[in-house]
């Protein structure tokens, strides 16, 4: 079988290295331009492909026996892990709320199907690399472009289709053709303007509003019951929703904005600025959960430092100071759900936020002045 | 296992709407002050409260607490007074080995504990009768056969921001973290109730004791069913994945190009 | 396998024989045969690595395609009511149900979403350390430069796959990847709310992205990853593989072994090797247990909450941001917070992705390349790839700042501030050092290829001198030291119009920056002169030879 190979265009190189005359001159490189390139006139000319040396399965036919059986025992082998699998499939079900079963199920499915894969690739690498001949053979490249005899045709042929069509010449038509089929994927941009429909509300003014309202009672999530300003102790952190919102429409899009994190600290560690003094009720506190930076939760409360923390991005919030960016990439404070307590004692919203929670936008800055 | 598959869903699921009254006129009733300090509710603490473990617990802390905590448990400026902090909290913060702290840091950590169970008990009924706060934990609130569903989605509303989706603890500011969770239901549910260290307190008012045992149910259940995919490499998620995927995946796949394209002898 | 017939045909010879033919007359597949059997591909184990992203690609659309079969991409809500006890009667989209299913009521299903997880994760590593492979050897270099962006581009659209697919179960974790992309989105200026309304049918997260990210997921990019990736085929047959220099390799041939039988031993078994490890990797570890992240809804997060790591570097550059980077100005908001990273992420994809015109443009070099560098023998290139390098690993890096700040016992606020150093002071650190080392490494060949390896015989001279005697390469080995291309800064001259263009001195300035420090072949007068000086030396060894010894034979 090796003596046939090196039959037609492909050169068969080893035993025979020096007889083979291996085209080392630059015949291609003499004609683009080297550009920075330096081609020094005494280089070393390559020597050309060192003698083969012949593995132990080509000297050994006992070496060459004992890789022809580790291929085929592992193709056997791999059989075995096939018919493995399909035992496994029915031989480990899936029994219903048993985790386990699961578990078994994917494990042994796994096992015979990685057994019958890899036992495939080795045995198929094995014969490639010991009983295949591995002798160096080479094959010729040639310059990537065309010859210059299709290279002439192809031109040919576009100056005569030009001439047939008139393409050059005519130029009204040319034009006209390129006018239309510019135009004429428009439609299909336009065709997506209703991914969000157009009788729905305007974007920023739906980016501007919550579910909050005055009146709106603070509840909890996920259970949605009222909370009163007596249950809120030092150090406490109430995960909150607006009342009502499980019956809201949109109850994850209203969620996204309304939720709400619930904190009391001692009523003298709050800098509270002047025009929030009445935000806040005997030092409970409530502020947009949604991160200012890109929208995470922003939910991991401090009790000891009342520093919040942003899963996210690591940007970081003092409540003491309304909120204000301590850390991280986050330019503007979490908003404050200013609160009081209605006649029952439970926590009520005094209004909706006063600015867009949640991420910037492009318009937000125009919101806030309305 | 049997309440855990129970339906549940998200409006209405039960009324706490009484416990929460009840509860709220308990809390009023200990007084303003009380109720500021902590939400707990002081449980029956007859077994500990004994002047036999009492006495026990003041030798044990004036030897080893005092020095940070005042003899009275008044503080000092190397450890926080201890007057109403309740059994719950000597409990955990002993009971883990938090307590004593082995070097002042960022935050203590938990290490083998320096107590027997009985010394920590005899601590607790000492602290706590010097002044009343949350108390032990009831045994029926920690059996695990709460209500997993409502406990897993407790979990993620309200812990799973800091010790991760799986309890595998995760970063707080400062050099400060929420530790992987590996506790024992009592101390499971008495960090709940006291809020230890930076963590915030979650009292039954917010978290009802049925709830706090649904959340233990819930812990108990991941910490006892093998993971179904597998070994979970740490459950740090897409992180540890995609290393693994880089130097055992790709690793390996790399070995065998190599072998593969070696000359063969 | 054999061209010449057997002279004795046995039956199933014989069938062959007349399938062959049935199918010859009908398709010319002998031709097929005839032009590509044959064909030759160097082996070096960095050539297989295109293969392997080849190969897990396979495994996805196989995989993947089992998914599609129970995988239902509604956002509609439902209780779900499978076998995964803690969230029994909990709501949730049917998307996430649906995955909840395969993963524990389909025998099988977990196993095949695992090997399709862990498949997607090896696909884009393995394109990366290809390209990696690519750039550090030089082999984007004529003819191979479109291909190189078409290469990039598959890169692209495999994490754009990756993205969509991590999205589809509606879990925890992919929801708020989903809302980090909605609030970069918005933070684009002008266009940035609007584009978020249309992505996400209105508010987020609305009930249409979760479908939408399926069609581009299972159909628009596959069928343009899939077209790409057969174009990107086609120009590996064109161009031929390039190979390393050796002796016997050239620039017009190439040197290995035969598609039929060798390669495709190899290369066929080779899938099955990686689908294996892939496999392996599915059945004993986990990857994204969407139960534990529970559904999605926007009040919960997790601790440590990241990406897949293909868009971790995104997530990194985000984290990097000091804080306060927002304007009000014209009555609308700047969020530079965002746009700098999308600018840095803009950055990271299409230099790299145009870095073969910039070096063509500096270099002119118009001749076709088809040996690949060794990437010490282009040490401004190699620095270049280095700096890239570590810019994108401090992004990725930065992604799990956290996780580095609870491994490492640090606090994150330093772990922060480090990257944010490292970010800017790294990339010029590695270029810096990676340049130096590469010359350094050109010395020491240069140093063996004129004076040979050192021996270790020390020699006493007639004169009393000791010397130790260098053991001269032989004609193969010194060919792999001294076979490279070598560059010179651009000298500046005047135009036919007797002007210096601007351009013109742009590029002799990067060129002095490419090439100023160079370090040439060494050539046979070289060598035949150092000889010389240890002409003494190796004669009193009794030893001598040839100095350009093609006809050396003592190895």
């Amino acid at each position: 079988m090796a003596d046939d190979h090196g039959a037609r265009d492909v050169v068969s190189a080893g035993h025979s290295a020096r007889s083979v005359a291996v085209p080392v001159s630059a015949s291609t490189e003499t004609q683009a331009s080297p550009g920075l390139g330096v081609v020094a006139p005494d280089r070393f000319e390559n020597p050309g492909i060192p003698p083969h040396q012949p593995r132990v399965t080509d000297l050994d036919p006992k070496k060459e026996k004992r890789a022809e059986r580790t291929v085929y025992i592992l193709f056997y082998l791999s059989l075995a892990g096939s018919v493995f699998a399909i035992g496994a499939y029915f031989g480990f079900p899936i029994e219903e709320n048993n985790i386990a079963s699961t578990r078994m199920n994917n494990l042994m499915l796994g096992l015979g199907m990685s057994l019958a894969l890899l036992a495939i690739g080795v045995a198929a690498v094995h014969w490639g690399k010991a009983l295949m001949p591995e002798e160096e053979m080479i094959d010729q490249r040639h310059p990537v472009t065309g010859s210059p005899a299709t290279r002439a045709r192809a031109v040919e042929i576009f100056d005569q289709a030009n001439k047939e069509s008139g393409f050059g010449r005519r130029s009204l038509l040319r034009n006209s053709l390129i006018g239309a089929l510019v135009a004429f994927p428009l439609p299909a941009i336009v065709l997506f303007r209703d991914l969000y429909p157009g009788n729905q509300e305007d974007p920023v003014s739906a980016l501007s509003r919550t579910m909050w309202k005055e009146g709106v009672r603070l509840t909890r999530d996920p259970s949605g019951t009222p909370i009163r300003a007596s249950e809120v102790t030092l150090g406490s952190a109430f995960h909150v929703i607006p009342e009502g919102l499980e019956e809201s429409e949109h109850y994850l899009e209203e969620k996204a904005k309304a939720a709400v994190l619930l904190m009391r600290l001692r009523p003298d560690e709050l800098n509270e600025i002047e025009e929030r003094k009445t935000w806040s009720y005997d030092g409970i506190v409530a502020y947009s959960k949604i991160c200012t930076h890109v929208g995470c939760p922003v939910a991991l409360y401090e009790q000891i430092t009342h520093h919040l923390l942003c899963p996210c991005h690591q940007s970081q919030f003092d409540v003491t100071n309304h909120c204000e960016v301590i850390f991280g990439p986050a330019a503007r404070p979490l908003p404050q759900l200013p609160i009081a307590v209605d006649d029952e004692g439970y926590l009520i919203a005094q209004s909706d936020f006063t600015e867009p929670v949640g991420p910037s936008f492009w318009e937000r800055a125009s919101v806030n002045d309305n | 296992m049997s309440n855990a598959t129970k339906r549940k869903n998200r409006a209405g699921r039960r009324s706490p709407l009484a416990t929460v009254a009840l509860l709220a006129i308990g809390l009023l009733s200990t007084g303003g002050a009380y109720a500021l300090i902590s939400g707990g509710t002081a449980e029956a603490q007859s077994d500990i409260n004994s002047q036999q473990m009492i006495d026990e617990g003041e030798k044990l802390f004036s030897a080893n607490c005092a020095s940070c905590h005042g003899l009275n448990l008044e503080g000092s400026e190397s450890g926080p007074s201890l007057i109403g902090v309740g059994a719950a909290s000597v409990d955990f913060q002993v009971g883990t080995g938090r307590m004593p702290l082995a070097q002042q840091g960022p935050q203590g950590e938990e290490k083998p504990e320096q107590f027997t169970d009985e010394q920590t008990k005899a601590l607790a009924a000492y602290v706590a009768s010097l002044g009343p706060g949350p108390g032990l934990p009831d045994a029926r609130y920690l059996d695990g056969e709460g209500d997993a569903a409502n406990g897993s989605e407790l979990f993620r509303i309200n812990c799973a921001m800091c010790h991760n989706v799986a309890g595998a603890g995760g970063a707080l500011t400062e050099g400060k973290y929420a530790p992987a969770i590996d506790a024992t239901p009592a101390h499971i549910y008495e960090a709940m109730v006291i809020g230890p260290q930076n963590m915030p307190v979650f009292n039954d008012a917010n978290l009802s004791p049925e709830d706090k045992r649904d959340i233990i149910t819930y812990l108990e259940f991941n910490r006892e069913s093998p993971s179904p995919g597998g070994y979970v490499l740490g459950s740090l998620g897409p992180v540890a994945e995609g290393l693994f995927a880089w130097f055992f995946g790709l690793g390996a796949i790399v070995a065998i190009t190599v072998w593969l394209t070696a000359k063969s002898n | 396998m054999s061209t010449t017939t057997e002279p004795k045909r046995t039956r199933a010879s014989s069938y062959t024989a007349a399938a062959s033919n049935y199918i010859d007359e009908r398709t010319t597949i002998s031709a097929v045969v005839k032009e590509f059997g044959r064909k030759i591909f160097p082996d070096h184990w960095s050539f297989m690595l295109g293969e392997v992203a080849l190969y897990s690609f396979v495994v996805i659309l196989v995989t993947g395609t089992f998914l599609t079969f129970f995988y239902d991409p509604s956002m509609a809500e439902t209780h779900y009511e499978g076998s995964y006890v803690p969230l029994k009667g909990v709501e949730m989209s049917v998307a996430m149900a649906s995955t909840l299913d395969i993963s524990f009521d389909i025998r099988g299903g977990l196993l095949v979403r695992q090997i399709h997880h862990w498949a997607a994760l090896l696909f884009i590593a393995a394109m990366g350390l290809h390209m990696l492979r690519v750039f550090f050897t030089g082999t984007f270099r004529k003819p191979r430069e479109l291909n190189w962006v078409i290469g990039f581009v598959l890169f692209i659209l495999g994490m754009g796959e990756g993205f969509t697919g991590y999205s589809l179960p509606d879990d925890l974790l992919s929801g708020n990847g989903l809302r980090i992309i909605e609030g970069l989105v918005m933070g684009i200026p002008v266009i940035g709310t609007w584009i978020s309304f249309l992505l996400f049918g209105g508010e987020f997260p609305g009930t249409a992205i979760v479908g939408r990210l399926y069609t581009l997921h299972i159909l628009l990019l596959p069928a343009v990853l899939v077209a790409l990736l057969a174009l990107h085929l086609v120009f590996v047959v064109v161009h031929k593989h390039t190979q390393f220099a050796g002796p016997g390799r050239t620039n017009e041939n190439v040197l290995g072994v035969p598609i039929l039988p060798t390669f495709a031993a190899k290369a066929g078994g080779f899938f099955f090797i990686v689908f294996g490890v892939i496999v392996v990797m599915a059945t004993f570890f986990a990857i994204n247990p969407i139960w534990v992240y529970g559904p999605y809804d926007p009040s919960p997060v997790s601790a440590g909450t990241q990406p897949d790591w293909y868009i971790g570097f995104a997530d990194g550059a985000l984290r990097l941001i000091p804080p306060g980077l927002e304007i009000e100005f014209l009555n609308r908001t700047w969020s530079f917070n965002i746009l700098i990273p999308m600018v840095a992420l803009g950055a990271i994809i299409v230099l790299p992705m145009i870095y073969p015109f910039i070096e063509h443009w500096i270099t002119r070099d118009n001749r076709e390349h088809h040996i690949a560098d060794r990437p010490r023998n282009a040490p401004t290139r190699t620095g270049i790839g280095a700096a890239g390098v570590t810019f994108y690993g401090v992004l990725w890096a930065a992604a799990s700042s956290d996780l580095i700040a609870t491994h490492f016992d640090l606090a994150m606020e330093h772990v922060i501030h480090f990257l944010q150093a490292a970010a800017i002071l790294g990339p010029v650190v590695a270029y810096l050092i990676t340049k130096r080392v590469c010359l350094a490494l050109m010395k020491k060949d240069r140093e063996i290829a004129l004076h040979g390896i050192e021996s270790g015989r020390i020699v006493k001279l007639p004169g009393g001198e000791f010397i130790e005697v260098h053991e001269q390469l032989d004609d193969y080995d010194r060919w792999k030291l001294v076979s490279y291309n070598d560059y010179a800064p651009l000298m500046i001259r005047p135009n036919s119009r007797g002007k210096i263009t601007a351009a013109t001195r742009v590029r002799a300035g990067l060129s002095r920056w490419f090439f100023e420090d160079r370090i040439a072949p060494v050539t046979r007068r070289e060598v035949e002169l150092s000889h010389g000086e240890h002409h003494a030396a190796a004669a009193i060894e009794g030893e001598h030879q040839s100095a350009i010894g093609a006809d050396s034979n003592r190895h």
